[in-house]
């Protein structure tokens, strides 16, 4: 089952769609790899949480995706 | 009492006030909020979106705090996120308390952290082209306000 990437803000701009789909489950590190340079870096900054099936990640270097996660990349909000 | 949703088409404020007014009791004091897409200069349109896994579990932890806080009888919250013109109603905040102290401080306080901590993401078409806004430093010191008195 694969995991469902799901980007928010402008961070979709980037990655050219709201969501993407991995085949395989993984940690952060290689996570990043399969993101394209720039896409990889805006969403390694500090300023950008993750939320892991609608829980947000204290510490995204640590996360472990597991078959079927939907991992989201919240940048700042801009307010309602 | 508490009325807290998302609503993803036009919806009115008024009509969403009155039937929150009408539910509550044992209320000295009801205030409110509605903010709208501002008109008058170059935006045609304004589209929020959010991350619904999140947003209603913000809000609720939002209406929890305030009640908490304020004393309050009663918090109606209805954000609305899609595109939407200059003129027409993003979200409506309404309070009732026992006191009008608690009903006003609960809706600033409301807005405050809807406009720097819930999961709405901001953008503007103005001519042909679309903008992302970026959170403003104001919002954050607005919401840090409220820090130093928890």
């Amino acid at each position: 089952m694969p995991v469902r990437l799901v980007f928010l803000g402008k961070l979709a701009d980037l990655a050219g769609g709201g969501e993407r789909e991995l085949d395989a489950a993984t940690g952060w590190g290689a996570l990043l790899t399969t993101l394209e340079p720039e896409l990889a870096a805006e969403v390694a900054c500090e300023r950008v949480r993750v939320a892991v099936n609608g829980t947000l990640v204290a510490d995204k270097r640590t996360l472990t995706l597991a078959d079927g996660d939907e991992l989201a990349f919240l940048p700042p909000v801009s307010g309602g | 009492m508490r009325l807290i949703r998302v609503v993803e088409g036009p919806f009115d404020p008024g009509e969403e006030i009155e039937r929150f007014a009408r539910a509550l009791d044992d209320v000295g004091a009801l205030a409110s909020f509605v903010g709208k897409v501002r008109g008058g200069g170059a935006v045609c349109q304004l589209e929020l979106s959010h991350y619904a896994p999140l947003t209603q579990k913000g809000m609720e932890a939002l209406a929890d705090e305030a009640f908490e806080r304020f004393d309050l009888r009663g918090l109606l919250m209805v954000h609305r996120v899609g595109a939407m013109k200059p003129g027409e109603p993003i979200v409506a905040v309404s309070a009732g308390a026992r006191h009008r102290r608690g009903a006003l401080l609960a809706i600033d306080f409301c807005m405050d952290h809807l406009k720097s901590d819930a999961w709405f993401w901001k953008r503007e078409l103005r001519g042909e082209q679309w903008h992302w806004i970026e959170p403003r430093p104001e919002d954050h010191a607005d919401r840090l306000r409220w820090a130093e008195k928890s």
